[in-house]
This record gives C-alpha cells, sequence and structure tokens, in this order.
C-alpha cells in the first residue's frame, strides 16, 4: 500500500515538473515572436520605445493595422510615419519575387530530383554505383564553398539581377535526390515489371505509380526546400542590385538599415513574412516533424 | 524485340537522368573544381587587365590575412560554445516532449516555430529585444533588484558575440530536438522495463540506456551543428555586421567581403577551398565515428 502511494506521489511529482518545465521552455521560445507581433500592432512609435523593456509591451494599448497598411485618416497620411510597410516600399513586390521564386524552385526541384532519383533507383546501368556515390559526396559540399565561383559563373552568363539566377542553380539538390532515392529502391521489382507487361511506359510507372507512393517524401522534400528558399540571404543579397528582383529577406535587411528605424514598421515588416509561413506551419505540422526528422538520416 | 525493348528503357533513362545531372554539373561541380582553378588566378568580377596564373600567391596571402585568422577563431568559438550547449538543451527538450503528458503535442510545435522563422527575422527582431532600453535589459535589472548596468549588447565587443550566440541557440534547438525525439522514439521500451526491474533509477536508466542508444544522433547532431557554427553569415550579416571591432567577423562574412563586396574572385576562391576542406575534414570524421558505431 504504502510503496503504492509513494509510486503514485513520485507520478505526481514528475508531472508537475514536467509541466513547469514545458510552460518555462514555451515562454522561452514564444515571446520574442508575440514580441514581434504586438509591438506591429502598436501604432504609437513613441509609445513602442517607452514600452519596450516592460511587460507592458505584450499588452498594446491600442491595437491597429497602420504599420501594416497606413493610416489614410491620419492628419498627414504622407509622412512617412503614417504610410505603413505597404506605403513606405513596395512590399507586395517582394512578396511577390519570394513567392513566385520559391514556388518555382520547389515545384522544379521535385520534378527533376525524384526523375533523377528514379533514374537511379529502378535502372540498371554501367555507372550506377558511381553515380549514386557521387550523389552522396556532392551532399557534403556547403553552398557557401561554391557561392563566389558560382557568383562569377553567373555573372558570366549574363544573369546578374534575374529570377532565373534565384531559381534554377537551386532546383536540382543533392540530398533531395538521395531522399528520393532511398524511397525508390525499396520498390519491389515486381511492381514495375506488371506494369511494364501491361505495356505501361516508364513515364507512366514514374508518374501514376513511384511518385503516387511517394507522397511523403515529396512533402518532405518540399518543406526543407521551401524553408532553405524562403530565408535564403547569401544569395539574393550577392545577385540582387534594385528593388525589381529583390526577396523578402533582403528587402527585410535593407529596411532594417535604414536610420531612423521606426520599430513599429519593421515589426510589422517582419509579421508578415513570417504570419504566413507559421500558419502554414501550423496547418501541416505532421509534415514538418517529417521532414526535419527525414534530414536527420544524412 | 529485346533491343527495340533496351533502346526504349535506354532513351527513357537518359530522360529521367539528364535535366538533373545537366543541373548539377553546371551549377554544383562545375563551380566546385572552378573554386580550385580561379584560386590560382587573379580573376576579379569586373577586370579589364587580362586574368593571369599566379601560384600559389592568393594562399601565401591568406595564411597571412588576420582578418581570415579572426573569423576562423570566431567560427571555432561559436561552435565550442554553441554545439554543446544547444546539443543539451535539444536533448532536453526532447526528454521532455517525449513524456506521456497530456497537450504535449503543443507545447512540440511551440519550440518549433523559430526553427520556421527565417534567419533575417529573428535577427531583427532580436536586435529589438537587445536595444539598451530593451526587454532583455529590463529583465537583468529586474533580476538582479537594480544592480545590473544597461548593456547596448550588440554594440559592445564583449557582449555582442554570446548575444548573437543565445540567439542562435534559441532559433536552432527545435529543430535538433525534433531529430532527438526520433531517436528517442526508436529506443526499445523493453530495455526500460528491464532497467527498473533491476532497480535502476531515472538517472542511471538516462547514463546507462538513452544516451548509449542515442550515440548515432548525437553524433550527428554535434557534427552537423558544427559545420552550420562554421556557415554563420545571416544573423552576423544583418546584427553587427562583424563588428564592433571585429569581435563577431566570421570566415563566410570575409568571404563575401573579399569576393563580393572587394570582387576579388580568385582570392575568395582560395578561401572558399580551405574552407571546405575544413568542412571535409569534419564530413569525415563523421563518417569514422558513425561506422565505427555501427560495427560495435
Amino acid at each position: 500500500m504504502t510503496t503504492q502511494r509513494s509510486l503514485k506521489r513520485v507520478k505526481i511529482i514528475d508531472k508537475t515538473v514536467g509541466y513547469i518545465l514545458l510552460i518555462l521552455l514555451a515562454l522561452f521560445f514564444l515571446f520574442p515572436l508575440v514580441y514581434m507581433i504586438t509591438t506591429s500592432l502598436n501604432p504609437n512609435e513613441r509609445d513602442i520605445v517607452s514600452k519596450m523593456g516592460s511587460i507592458e509591451a505584450f499588452i498594446p494599448t491600442e491595437v491597429s493595422l497602420k504599420n501594416y497598411f497606413g493610416d489614410p485618416n491620419a492628419e498627414d497620411p504622407n509622412l512617412t510615419a503614417n504610410k505603413g510597410v505597404t506605403g513606405r516600399m513596395n512590399f507586395g513586390r517582394f512578396m511577390f519575387n519570394s513567392v513566385f521564386i520559391v514556388t518555382c524552385t520547389v515545384l522544379g526541384g521535385l520534378l527533376i530530383n525524384s526523375m533523377l532519383a528514379f533514374g537511379l533507383a529502378r535502372f540498371n546501368f554501367k555507372g550506377r554505383v558511381f553515380f549514386v556515390s557521387m550523389i552522396v559526396a556532392l551532399m557534403i559540399i556547403p553552398f557557401e564553398a561554391i557561392a563566389i565561383p558560382l557568383l562569377w559563373l553567373v555573372n558570366s552568363l549574363g544573369w546578374m539581377d534575374s529570377y532565373q539566377v534565384q531559381i534554377i542553380p537551386f532546383m536540382a539538390n543533392p540530398f533531395y535526390i538521395f531522399l528520393f532515392y532511398q524511397f525508390f529502391i525499396q520498390f519491389p521489382k515486381a511492381l514495375e515489371e506488371a506494369a511494364l507487361i501491361d505495356g505501361a511506359g516508364w513515364f507512366k510507372i514514374y508518374w501514376k505509380v513511384a511518385l503516387p507512393l511517394s507522397k511523403p517524401i515529396m512533402a518532405s522534400v518540399a518543406i526543407l526546400h521551401f524553408l532553405m528558399q524562403w530565408g535564403f540571404f547569401l544569395w539574393p543579397l550577392m545577385v540582387t542590385r534594385g528593388e525589381e528582383f529583390r526577396p523578402l529577406p533582403v528587402a527585410m535587411q535593407q529596411f532594417f538599415g535604414q536610420y531612423p528605424r521606426d520599430w513599429g514598421d519593421i515589426m510589422a515588416f517582419a509579421s508578415m513574412m513570417t504570419i504566413p509561413v507559421l500558419i502554414l506551419f501550423i496547418i501541416l505540422q505532421g509534415q514538418f516533424v517529417n521532414s526535419a526528422k527525414s534530414s536527420g538520416i544524412k | 524485340m529485346v533491343t527495340a525493348l533496351a533502346k526504349k528503357r535506354r532513351k527513357a533513362l537518359f530522360v529521367f537522368i539528364l535535366p538533373g545531372l545537366i543541373l548539377l554539373t553546371i551549377f554544383i561541380i562545375l563551380p566546385f573544381f572552378m573554386s580550385f582553378g580561379l584560386s590560382f588566378t587573379n580573376q576579379r568580377i569586373l577586370s579589364r587587365l587580362p586574368t593571369e596564373f599566379i601560384g600559389i600567391r592568393n594562399y601565401e596571402r591568406l595564411f597571412r590575412d588576420d582578418l581570415f585568422f579572426t573569423g576562423l577563431k570566431n567560427n571555432m568559438i561559436f561552435a565550442l560554445i554553441v554545439v554543446p550547449l544547444q546539443t543539451m538543451l535539444a536533448l532536453g527538450m526532447a526528454m521532455v516532449v517525449n513524456k506521456n503528458l497530456k497537450g504535449v503535442k503543443i507545447f512540440r510545435t511551440a519550440y518549433f516555430m523559430p526553427t520556421v522563422t527565417t534567419m533575417v527575422v529573428v535577427s531583427v527582431v532580436w536586435s529589438f529585444m537587445y536595444n539598451p532600453q530593451g526587454i532583455i535589459n529590463n529583465f537583468m535589472q529586474s533580476i538582479t533588484f537594480g544592480q545590473w548596468e544597461t548593456i547596448d549588447f550588440l554594440k559592445n565587443s564583449k557582449w555582442a558575440f554570446p548575444s548573437i550566440m543565445l540567439m542562435s541557440i534559441w532559433q536552432g534547438a527545435g529543430f535538433q530536438m525534433l531529430i532527438f525525439l526520433a531517436g528517442l522514439q526508436e529506443i526499445p521500451k523493453m530495455l526500460y522495463e528491464a532497467a527498473i526491474i533491476d532497480g535502476a533509477n531515472k538517472w542511471r536508466q538516462f547514463l546507462h540506456i538513452t544516451l548509449p542508444q542515442l550515440r548515432n544522433t548525437t553524433a550527428f547532431v554535434l557534427i552537423s551543428t558544427t559545420i552550420l557554427s562554421l556557415r554563420l553569415f545571416d544573423q552576423i550579416k544583418v546584427m553587427t555586421n562583424g563588428g564592433p571591432s571585429n569581435s563577431t567577423y566570421t570566415v563566410i562574412l570575409h568571404l563575401y567581403n573579399s569576393g563580393f563586396t572587394k570582387q576579388k574572385v580568385g582570392y575568395a576562391s582560395a578561401m572558399t577551398v580551405v574552407f571546405f576542406l575544413i568542412v571535409l575534414a569534419i564530413s569525415i570524421l563523421q563518417r569514422i565515428v558513425l561506422k565505427e558505431q555501427r560495427e560495435v
């Protein structure tokens, strides 16, 4: 009896400690993001600066989207302070650029990487083993180890300041090829033999059999590729000059570098760039978790 | 008949492989080998002077370049501090999240949120918090009962780098937590049950079951975080641009400044080669460590 009771007691203590830890960690990981959003909703810059150090910063006295879209009812709507992010710069353009670049890279990447992996996994040919080990070896090369020669190369191609310079070099990726390859190699041979006897061509097998079966891998690859490309900073910083092809991270950095800093507007920019991704993440949580795990098998 | 089929097969194979192969060759393999070639020249991005072969002069210059070594030293310090701290935090988080508690998934989601937030955004938000009047100074003041003296974290050469380290840990820990979580879930429950019967307490279970079973996962996390530490750039560029007085200068920032800002492609290529060799050495170490463990 007594041991059972003490065991129960241990369990309760264990649970309580567990929850306290969980909550403390949640505070640590969430408060900067909450801080970003509450600051972005405060229309009064002076209020932001005076409260930025205290807990009051999390409870805005006045909530508005002025920092986002400006205040048309202000006495002087053309004053920089009243314009909001969308009034101060071509935010829509940056958003479009980022969405366009990421969409093209991820979709093109899914097709090209899965096709190459399918070829490697389902065909027997001379040099196949060498090919696969080459892909594995290429995974070691970090982007920074090719950035400067690549810069010189795209400059010689006349690609500076364009969309393709931010899309085409980043579609084929050895790591994503490897993830697809590992998946395709597990299929039984009988699968395509049956299909081939039925008269289905290789492309039909790829498109109608292999791709639908690899949906979980496709989701993982798409998410990893998306995160990488959405936050990509070093490369667009070097290859874009004007606003025409500038993606969000570079625009964010440039806006952040402008003085005097308007923290409300800066946080509105940061929120507009982050909230869509966070919503996407909350909806597709399970897939995000899987994709993070799959990056651990390298 | 057979040859027709074989021909068809061959054609199909080409179509599958060619697009990816071409892109990999032009945009990874070619620049990779170009960096070796260019490192022996005085190539610049825009130059009217002809490109010349200058032997190992770039490498000689690199090994006398104080800024390069400052950067390398900072990268090492970053790795030495961030890698163990972040790994321990991530392992602890994974163990808490792995507990059979209600609502644990919500917390897991919360911890992962910084990871899906772009580093440039994270840097901007934390710059706000590191302000002299910002929340971190205020927090320190309240927990020290006013003893804390206000610091402009990012403009102070003693504090700027540790500030960036803390932020990087905050951003990266959630990702590694998930990798550890996957590792934890693969440990057979039997092992723990047997240990409980033997009367082993939690600490001994952790020491003798959890840690040894997680060896491969830990090795992977340690080495991949070390490589990420060498690639440190985004947060530095946004928050301090290497300053104050080079206290946050890194190798990749130097690569960016030499190869892009100063357009010295040849010199930056030499740096690229050295950088790659360091990464390669760490990757080989990883393979060796992991292989040995698999054989055991």
